[in-house]
């Protein structure tokens, strides 16, 4: 089988004197979508900053593309190829939505706005809201400006934390064929909490308890085995 | 036209349109109100010179905002910048009298001899600034009190530098030919340095506002104020960013001690402080990490300080701590802060 595109093995992170990650070990394969799930305060979302580099790993090593970056800054592990869309649309709300993808285009280059083509596609309101201020967008909308910004680069590997939570369902369906049209190009790890979504993207699937990883598998299993779900997932 | 902004600024905080046109009205309308004890052309030599002294100060208090804004920075050698470039300024314009491009120095002589100084002071400044950030103001990121005392002993250390280098005391400082003296326009007097001043001033507004909203390093720079992590995970290093502004921030800083210096003929090592107490007040007026806010705010803090120097010198400086505390009460965040 492949190398795998992202590890993490015996990762253990602290934030301030909190032990949060208390061993995560998890591997992603190209091109194989996968989803991250876990209760509330599981530590999904600390697993993606500390793959970032944005809470950085106390042991463990986190392995991307075959290079050791647990000890690399955000910005470096962003140049390697990871696109990272965080828990809370952060979206910059004084920067024009055409700021906001400025600021995301590692190079301004005719790919890349050739690329804006296809987001516009994707997401109208992006090229309705193009000059508005993004602060004056909606919760949806702002949610959308942080996934698609995200898409103007030619990730390797993107980390998407929780992009359904405020969304109405019919603007869940669209986010769900819009990450699944980027899956062809990109390795996409998704936190969530929306089992819909999960299901309807993942092919992989992480269970995270506790700071720990507690089970893993193919996510075609997990959607018939409510026991597991029952137990960690607390739905039926 | 200034004040108009300023109240610009005040109608984006929202209320009814009869409240905005009062502000503006009333905005507007202050800065007239000497106009009943000062007569008219009184009135106009000291606008004139409230709007030079506003501009060299806005050189001062834009770098500080935005280095306050950005890196959360309060950089209390940003005087130390100022009175440096004053001297490089000083000694830059003896050398050139000895070639004859100062004293009796023609128009053109005259232009070149204080771009050559404003380049020299914004060389000296950018040096300095990268290597006090480099090697102090990078160790107080997060702490408020480490950045107060280092910078602050930073400063002192290098004011005494200043005074080995130089001379404790007072020195005249030379002003090139062509921008001595001044013109009279129907009875009002206008030195013709404040013209320069004026000038020296809007270009650098300009200068700073094309940077920041025309080009890819304004995005980072301003995204960078409103949340740093999202611009480190979109691959920058915020790091080299916050080297760069710094180092800005200090040779616009370094500009306006030259200019300064021969705006006022004469240099001291005080000077600095000085200034320093300005330009704070200047970006507490315009709210932290705001340029557009703190070029309104240099203006005011120099019309009032010129318009209360005349009628009651004694009050000058107190005006303007009056002025910034009614703005507070008024705007806690100043006149264009965050919330
Ligand atoms: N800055 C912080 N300071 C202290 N504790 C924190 C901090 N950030 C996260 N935690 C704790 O770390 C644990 C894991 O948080 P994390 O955000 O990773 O959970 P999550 O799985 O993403 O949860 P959710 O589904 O609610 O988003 C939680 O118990 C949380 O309280
Ligand atoms: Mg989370």
């Amino acid at each position: 089988m492949a190398e795998p595109i992202l590890s993490l093995a015996k990762v253990h992170t602290y934030i301030e004197q909190h032990h949060i990650l208390q061993g995560v070990d998890l591997s992603f394969m190209p091109g194989r979508a996968t989803v991250l799930l876990g209760r509330n305060g599981a530590g999904k979302s600390t697993t993606l900053r500390t793959v970032m580099g944005l809470t950085p790993a106390s042991s463990g090593e986190i392995t991307l593309k075959g290079r050791a970056v647990q000890a690399m800054k955000p910005y470096e592990v962003a140049k390697l190829g990871v696109g990272f869309v965080p828990e809370d649309q952060a979206v910059l709300y004084t920067l024009s939505v055409e700021e906001n993808f400025r600021l995301a285009m590692l190079s301004e280059s005719e790919t890349t706005w050739a690329r804006m083509e296809t987001i516009f596609q994707l997401f109208p309101d992006m090229k309705k809201f193009w000059r508005s201020k993004a602060g004056v967008l909606s919760g949806g909308q702002k949610q959308m400006l942080a996934i698609a910004r995200a898409f103007v680069n030619d990730h390797d590997l993107l980390l998407i934390d929780e992009p359904s939570k405020g969304l109405a369902p019919i603007v869940v369906d669209h986010l769900i064929e819009s990450i699944n049209h980027i899956k062809n190009h990109t390795t996409v790890i998704l936190v969530e909490q929306n089992f819909y979504m999960a299901s309807h993207i993942g092919v992989d699937y992480f269970i995270l308890d506790d700071g720990r990883t507690v089970h893993q598998g193919l996510m075609a299993d997990l959607v018939h085995d409510d026991g597991l779900k029952q137990k960690y997932l607390g739905i039926a | 036209m200034t004040t108009q902004t300023a109240t610009a600024g005040l109608q984006e905080q929202g209320g009814t349109d009869f409240k905005k046109v009062g502000v503006w009205i009333a905005s507007v309308g202050i800065w007239f109100l000497p106009l009943l004890w000062i007569d008219p052309t009184t009135y106009a030599v000291l606008t004139v010179a409230g709007l030079a002294m506003g501009m060299l100060i806005f050189l001062t208090a834009s770098g500080l905002t935005l280095i306050f804004g950005l890196m959360d920075v309060l950089n209390l050698a940003h005087g130390a910048f100022f009175v440096w470039g004053a001297y490089v300024g000083f000694s830059l314009l003896n050398a050139l009298q000895q070639v004859g491009w100062v004293e009796g120095a023609g128009a053109a002589q005259s232009i070149g001899s204080v771009l050559l100084c404003l380049l020299a002071a914004l060389v000296v400044g950018g040096l300095m600034g990268i290597v006090l950030e480099k090697m102090l103001v990078r160790l107080t990121y997060g702490s408020h009190l480490k950045q107060i005392l280092i910078t602050m002993g930073a400063s002192l250390i290098l004011v005494e530098i200043l005074k080995v280098v130089w001379s404790p005391n007072d020195e005249v400082v030379m002003v090139p030919a062509a921008f001595q003296g001044s013109w009279d326009i129907m009875d009002v007097i206008i030195t013709k340095f404040r013209v320069v001043a004026i000038v020296v001033g809007l270009v650098v507004l300009g200068g700073i506002q094309l940077v920041m909203m025309r080009t890819k390093l304004g995005i980072i720079v301003r995204a960078g104020v409103e949340n740093k992590e999202v611009v480190e995970t979109l691959g920058y290093n915020i790091r080299r960013v916050f080297t760069g502004v710094f180092c800005a921030g200090a040779a616009l800083a370094a500009v306006g001690g030259t200019m300064w210096s021969i705006f006022k003929e004469q240099i001291h090592p005080a000077m600095g402080e000085e200034n320093l107490i300005f330009a704070l007040i200047v970006v507490i007026i315009g709210g932290m990490g705001s340029v557009t806010g703190s070029f309104l705010g240099a203006i005011m803090v120099g019309l009032a300080f010129n318009y209360v120097a005349y009628t009651l010198p004694p009050l000058a400086l107190g005006a303007n701590i009056m002025i910034m505390a009614v703005i507070l009460l008024i705007r806690p965040t100043g006149l264009m802060g965050k919330e």
